[in-house]
């Protein structure tokens, strides 16, 4: 297969006339259970445009469109295409209306055809029951080449690159005659390569009249592609930019928000020595691919180090492969000078390590069990909570009463099941574990994602706590200010590696809310001039 | 779909005193009032049943009070007399060991349904033993008997369990399976080498000496009080032992076992040898305890029933007591119901059927009136489909 | 050079096996085809099920359900009609009564399974077993009543007998002697499964199908009913396992007993993952186990000689009855690892909210 075209891209390749929008969203509100995901947002997308929507993790982009595709109803607001009011129940009426979305992480099904997945849900039939293969190829080999590449329609989705696979998504919201192409996030996963590819085919897609809505939080290509940019930050619209008029730090800004957090002293630290060592580290991820592509760092004793950087960036797999969860493919990690690189996890909490894991509901707790069991969970079989195979119920009783004294978990007793707990509470109680005692290296991985106010402090309390006692600490977290606040040093991940490594007082937060985002430097995004580089950047 | 949330956002709200109360009538209501709740509805469908019987026998002439006699007779024939009382204990005992066995596999996220094919190799294992040693005296010949058919049953177990650590093969078919290997087994043995000869139909010689002594009236035989050790015994393993910690994380939450440094192939393997041994059990004590001798085929329903009393009893091997002796007591006093009422015996089978249909529909229905707190609390059922499909167990 | 030696006499028994079943295969082809009849019924039904990523555990059950069903209320219509001559393939309307009802009782019981554990999310094999248990209590007790009034026979379904004109033709006749002489319950199997095979793989049912078990967040968004689809597909199920369980009781024999589906339902089961959950596959992994099925029988009266023979003499007759069994459980311990079922099989699916 080839896709033709090689395009300079940041230049608005036209200027569109102005018509009735295609498309126009008007104060949606939704709300969830303790959060307001859209805050009367205001979006409007002309015919032939490309509509960058940007914003962090969380702002409430994939909410609206989610809306906008009929997979939620909004509790206020109302949805105009060309003009006129429309209700979107399912994504039927949606792709029914000419609205098709490109998802994040794709809806293709790998053990399907190119052919069959574009078709699922608008087959060409021949007769009443049967499908029409041959005329169906047919369209989408010509619609491939009426935008600049040649698909074989019988390949199996599964077996193509990720950049085709997003090939694939785009033509089927073509094969429904789509008027408006929202995309979420499409170039999460592709190669600088494959970015340059797609918005070429975008490009044309705007000049046949599609309109596209580009969600991001990747600044240099929003203001390489876009002909307007939308900012939301925490559910409302903060701003409307048009590329020409704008640069990366205005928009940076505009995303991350002067907004000051919670602000826990953080006093004085005082590194000692050389704690934990990675070198050369290499992950794999649970398809083969390779997400941690060779990361160094070291961390010291009585210091926080924390790894900012966008979910799916390779941290999980990182923070997995240091506490013994996953086999790392190559290099090494040692943990006060010995080799811990293949260790189990039974062997690094005996090292004296702690880990308070990213989905406490798979490796923090146990649901159905009591409070006190869960407290116990990693030392069950020591003393004095067994001598040999029997347990010392009362040993556990007493620490489960301890905890919940020492980490405030609010809960009347430590009999009661884990899983009737509150979200902070819950993970007060993986705190009170895996914090105890007098240990040499945490690792904190989103610690405090979905928790109150009271909880994050709390917890941020605690990891400050320890790096006084003297443990290391490894703070990952997709929260910038949490990052921020905490961390002597911070250390950005950007596809897999470290870009850069910044003292945590002085950091500029738009610079490191740049490389996060970008993997590069202003400097160097500005001086390297408008074509994208190699993932790396220029380190720091 | 949740909604990106971060600090920040309106926290979680914090436990209502409301809401605990809901919680607490949930619990109560799953698991004291809702068997209850199943006995009821399963008399009342039962009784259907009993006038379809009773129409069908009669040609269309339809007793109203025919239920009442047949439960009375139920009754009667179960609980209303010391040897009906005998009669119930020595019905569940077996039916104790059974629900352990399978109970104690729901524990660890496992589902055996191979308690039939372990029982009969307990009973194999038991009786070949036992007529070994059917001269020796008895505190030799029956404990060596009975620990024979124990050992059976637990190899038979280990076989599906082997199989299911090393390749994955889902032991709901492999045990299934193996119940009719086991028959085909024990078929073998007792028309091969443990034959009386010259008997007219095969079957094997009288255990003699290894029978299990009688304690209890004229038929209650020691293997009532050996179930009840053993549902001490298996009580105090899961709760009381770091191995029976490692069976029930492994089989609540298979991730957090890994963390936690569990091996969960060891475990898998573990349970199901302890499991099948309990089915052995069953079948030695039915052996050695009430036939001493038997045919190519060992009639029981242990095997299904044993399902049951660990649905009933939600796995807790405290409440298999109780459960035991109500399905126990329904098949003791199924012959007195088939002889006053003309009810054909399984009925019992029915009212079975119906139980376990409400226990297993009605809490997710109170679960979906209880709200959020209730939703924390897990049906066993959650965690046992899930390893049907995926590859391989992990690490 | 010692292991070679000894491993001779293995390989020389190995071959005089192959070489027995090659020789029985053309008279024994057809009695291993007709046994294969609920193996191949229930392996479409959990081909169906499981391709739209439903577990059915209950195959056996709902099988032993349309096995009783149908012979009762065949009965029960030759009671209220009068027995009928048989015609053709000894068809008679009450047969066809009771067949309906056999059917119609099977999707009756995957609608429950359905209910269960696409609505209820209940956990699919737990759905599955109390299925079984409860067909197994219901049919054995009405049928002790039934059978105690000594119902007047409807008869049964039977084979197809070719005039002996058509036998001598060449091909055709071989046709006819080896795979058509069967009653029309089977042949309907070769029917069914050989048009499943293209629906699945050509149709857009299939396609909707394969998709939702695979992924069916994907089939959802692009506009797909994945709960109706589901519940669609399990009833279509039940409709196979219904002609499955009929065939029990209504074309093999004619009369129902208690058990009479004898763990068939779950070597269906193993069938359908041997056939890599496609149809065609299915039925051929149905006629290999129904090999095992039936090679006792064979053994019986067309008994192979030599040394093979004195081996075989000399085994217990039990070891032929277990051996479908033994090789159900070799053949999924050895192959579950290496197939792969449809990716989101057995998971109960949780539509997003869009209130």
């Amino acid at each position: 297969m080839t896709s033709s075209q090689e395009i300079v891209p940041g230049a608005a390749v036209h200027a569109p006339v102005v018509h009735a929008p295609a498309l126009e969203m008007r104060g949606i509100t939704k709300r969830y259970p303790g959060v307001v995901a859209n805050d009367g947002i205001d979006l409007e997308v002309r015919p032939g445009e490309i509509h960058a929507l940007l914003g962090e993790n969380g702002a409430g982009k994939t909410t609206l469109m989610n809306i906008l595709y009929g997979l939620a109803r909004p509790d206020e607001g109302e949805i105009l295409i060309d003009g006129s009011p429309v209700r979107i129940a399912n994504p039927t009426d949606a792709i029914a209306r000419g609205i098709n979305m490109v998802h994040q992480h794709f809806m293709l099904v790998p053990v399907l055809t190119v052919a069959e997945n574009i078709l699922l849900g608008e087959e060409t039939m021949a007769g009443p029951i049967f499908i029409d293969r041959a005329e169906a190829k047919r369209r989408i080999v010509e619609l491939g080449k009426q935008f600049g590449f040649e698909i074989d329609p019988d390949v199996k989705v599964g077996e193509l690159s990720v950049g085709w696979q997003q090939r694939v998504e785009i033509l089927k919201a073509l094969y429904r005659n789509a008027k408006v192409l929202v995309l979420d996030e499409p170039t999460a996963v592709l190669t600088p390569q494959e970015t340059d590819e797609i918005f070429a085919v975008l490009r044309r897609l705007a000049e046949e009249g599609h309109s596209i809505v580009f969600i991001s939080h990747k600044l240099y290509e929003v203001l390489a592609i876009a002909d307007r940019i939308t900012v939301i930050r925490r559910g409302r619209v903060v701003g409307s930019r048009i590329p020409a008029e704008t640069d990366e730090s205005d928009l940076a800004a505009l995303m991350v928000g002067r907004d000051v957090q919670l602000v826990v002293d953080r006093g004085e630290s005082h590194p000692g020595d050389v704690r934990l060592q990675v070198e050369g580290l290499k992950v794999r991820d649970d398809r083969g691919s390779e997400v941690v592509r060779g990361i160094d760092f070291e961390i010291r004793a009585g210091e926080i180090f924390g790894i900012a950087g966008v979910a799916g960036n390779g941290q999980d797999e990182l923070v997995e492969a240091i506490v013994g969860l996953r086999k790392p493919a190559a290099g090494s990690v040692r943990l006060d000078g010995r080799d811990v690189t293949n260790a189990t996890t039974r062997q690094m909490t005996n090292l004296g390590t702690g880990y308070v894991p990213a989905d406490r509901h798979r490796f923090g707790l146990v649901l159905s069990f009591s409070v006190a069991d869960n407290l116990v969970l990693t030392d069950y079989y020591r003393p004095p909570y067994a001598h040999g195979i029997v347990r010392n119920d009362d040993a556990i009783e007493e620490r489960g009463a301890r905890a919940i004294a020492e980490y405030d978990v609010r809960t009347p007793s430590p009999d009661v099941m884990a899983g009737t707990l509150s979200g902070g509470n819950q993970q007060k109680l993986v705190v009170a574990r895996e914090l105890d005692g007098d240990l040499r290296l945490i690792v904190l991985d989103q610690p405090t994602r979905g928790l109150d106010v009271g909880s994050i402090e709390f917890i941020h309390r605690q990891a400050i706590k320890k790096r006084d006692a003297g443990t290391a600490v490894l703070l990952v977290s997709a929260e910038l200010d949490e990052v921020l606040e905490l961390s002597d040093r911070v250390a950005v991940m950007y596809r897999g590696q470290i870009v850069s490594v910044v003292d945590g007082r002085t950091a500029d937060r738009n610079e490191v809310g740049m490389l996060m985002a970008t993997g590069l430097r202003r400097e160097a995004a500005v001086a390297s001039g408008s074509i994208p580089s190699d993932a790396a950047g220029t380190p720091a | 779909m949740t909604a990106d949330s971060g600090p920040g956002m309106r926290p979680d709200r914090p436990p209502l005193s409301g809401r605990i109360s809901r919680e607490r009538i949930g619990r109560a209501l799953t698991t004291i009032v809702l068997p209850f709740v199943a006995m009821l509805l399963a008399v009342i469908i039962g009784s259907f049943f009993i006038y379809a019987a009773d129409l069908i026998a009669n040609k269309g002439a339809i007793d109203l009070g025919k239920p009442l006699t047949a439960y009375g007779a139920l009754v009667k024939g179960s609980l209303l007399s010391f040897d009906a009382i005998v009669a119930t204990l020595k019905q569940a005992a077996p039916l104790v060991f059974g629900g352990l066995a399978v109970a104690l596999g729901f524990k660890a996220g496992l589902f055996n349904i191979g308690v039939q094919g372990q029982l009969l190799m307990g009973v194999l294992g038991s009786v070949a033993v036992g007529v070994a040693l059917a001269d020796q005296p008895v505190f030799v010949a029956a404990p060596l008997a009975f620990l024979a058919g124990t050992l059976a049953g637990a190899a038979f177990g280990f076989v599906p369990g082997f199989l299911k650590a090393v390749s994955g093969a889902h032991e709901v078919v492999t045990t299934i399976m193996l119940n009719y290997i086991a028959l085909n087994i024990l078929a073998a043995f007792v028309s091969g080498p443990l034959r009386v000869p010259k008997a007219p139909a095969p079957v094997t010689f009288d255990v003699g000496h290894a029978a299990l002594p009688i304690f209890l009236g004229k038929t209650g035989h020691v293997g009532i009080l050996i179930a009840v050790v053993a549902v001490v015994v298996v009580w105090w393993l899961l709760y009381r032992t770091t191995l029976g910690f490692e069976i029930r994380t492994a089989g609540a939450n298979p991730d957090a076992a890994r963390y936690a440094g569990m091996r969960p192939r060891r475990l898998i393997m573990l349970t199901m040898t302890f499991s099948g041994a309990l089915a052995g059990m069953a079948g030695a004590g039915e052996l050695l305890g009430v036939t001493h001798q038997t045919q190519t085929s060992f009639a029981t329903s242990v095997g299904f029933d044993s399902i049951a009393v660990a649905l009933l009893a939600r796995s807790n091997p405290l409440g298999i007591i109780p459960a035991a002796i109500l399905f126990g007591a329904m098949r003791a006093g199924a012959g007195q119901m088939q002889i006053e009422a003309r009810t054909p015996r399984e009925l019992v089978d029915v009212l079975q059927a119906v139980i376990l249909l409400v226990l297993v529909v009605l809490p997710v229905i109170a679960r979906a009136l209880g709200g959020r707190g209730a939703r924390a609390i897990p049906v066993e059922a959650e965690t046992i489909t899930k390893s049907y499909a995926s590859e391989s167990v992990t690490t | 050079m010692d292991t070679f030696l000894y491993s001779l006499p293995v390989i020389g028994l190995l071959f005089q096996v192959v070489g027995y079943l090659i020789a029985i295969l053309p008279t024994s082809a057809p009695i291993i085809l007709r046994a294969a009849t609920p193996l191949g019924f229930g392996a479409l039904c959990g081909v169906v099920c499981e391709r739209s990523g439903v577990v059915n555990i209950g195959i056996e059950g709902t099988m032993l359900t349309a096995a009783f069903t149908g012979w009762v209320v065949a009965i029960a219509a030759v009671a209220v009609l009068g027995p009928m001559a048989p015609g053709p393939l000894g068809i008679t309307p009450t047969l066809i009564i009771g067949l309906v009802a056999a059917i119609l009782s099977a999707v009756g019981v995957s609608l429950l399974h359905a209910w269960l554990s696409i609505s209820l999310r209940i956990d699919q094999i737990i759905s599955g077993t109390i299925i079984n248990i409860a067909a197994f209590g219901i049919t054995g007790y009405l049928n002790n009543v039934i059978s105690a009034a000594s119902p007047t026979s409807a008869g049964q379904f039977e084979k197809f007998r070719p005039p002996a004109a058509l036998m001598d033709l060449p091909f055709v006749g071989w046709l006819f002697t080896t795979i058509l002489n069967q009653g029309p319950i089977t042949i309907s199997l070769l029917v069914c499964a050989i048009v499943l095979q293209i629906l699945l793989f050509r149709s857009r049912w299939g396609l909707r199908t394969r998709a939702v078990g695979e992924h069916p967040k994907a089939a959802e968004t692009v506009g797909i009913d994945v709960i109706r689809l589901r519940y669609r597909n399990v009833l279509i199920g039940g409709v196979f396992a219904g002609l499955g369980g009929a065939f029990l009781s209504m074309e093999l024999s004619n009369a129902f007993q208690a058990g009479q589906t004898a763990g068939r339902g779950f070597i269906a089961l193993a069938a359908m993952i041997v056939g890599r959950w496609t149809p065609i596959g299915g039925l051929g992994a149905a006629l290999l186990f129904s090999l095992f099925l039936t090679i006792g029988q064979t053994i019986g009266f067309d008994p192979p000689t030599g040394q093979l023979g004195e081996i075989v003499a000399a085994l217990p007759a039990q070891v032929f009855s277990a051996l479908p069994y033994l090789v159900t459980i070799v053949v999924l311990a050895g192959l579950i690892g290496r197939s792969t079922p449809p990716a989101a099989d057995g998971r109960p699916y949780e539509r997003e909210a869009t209130a």
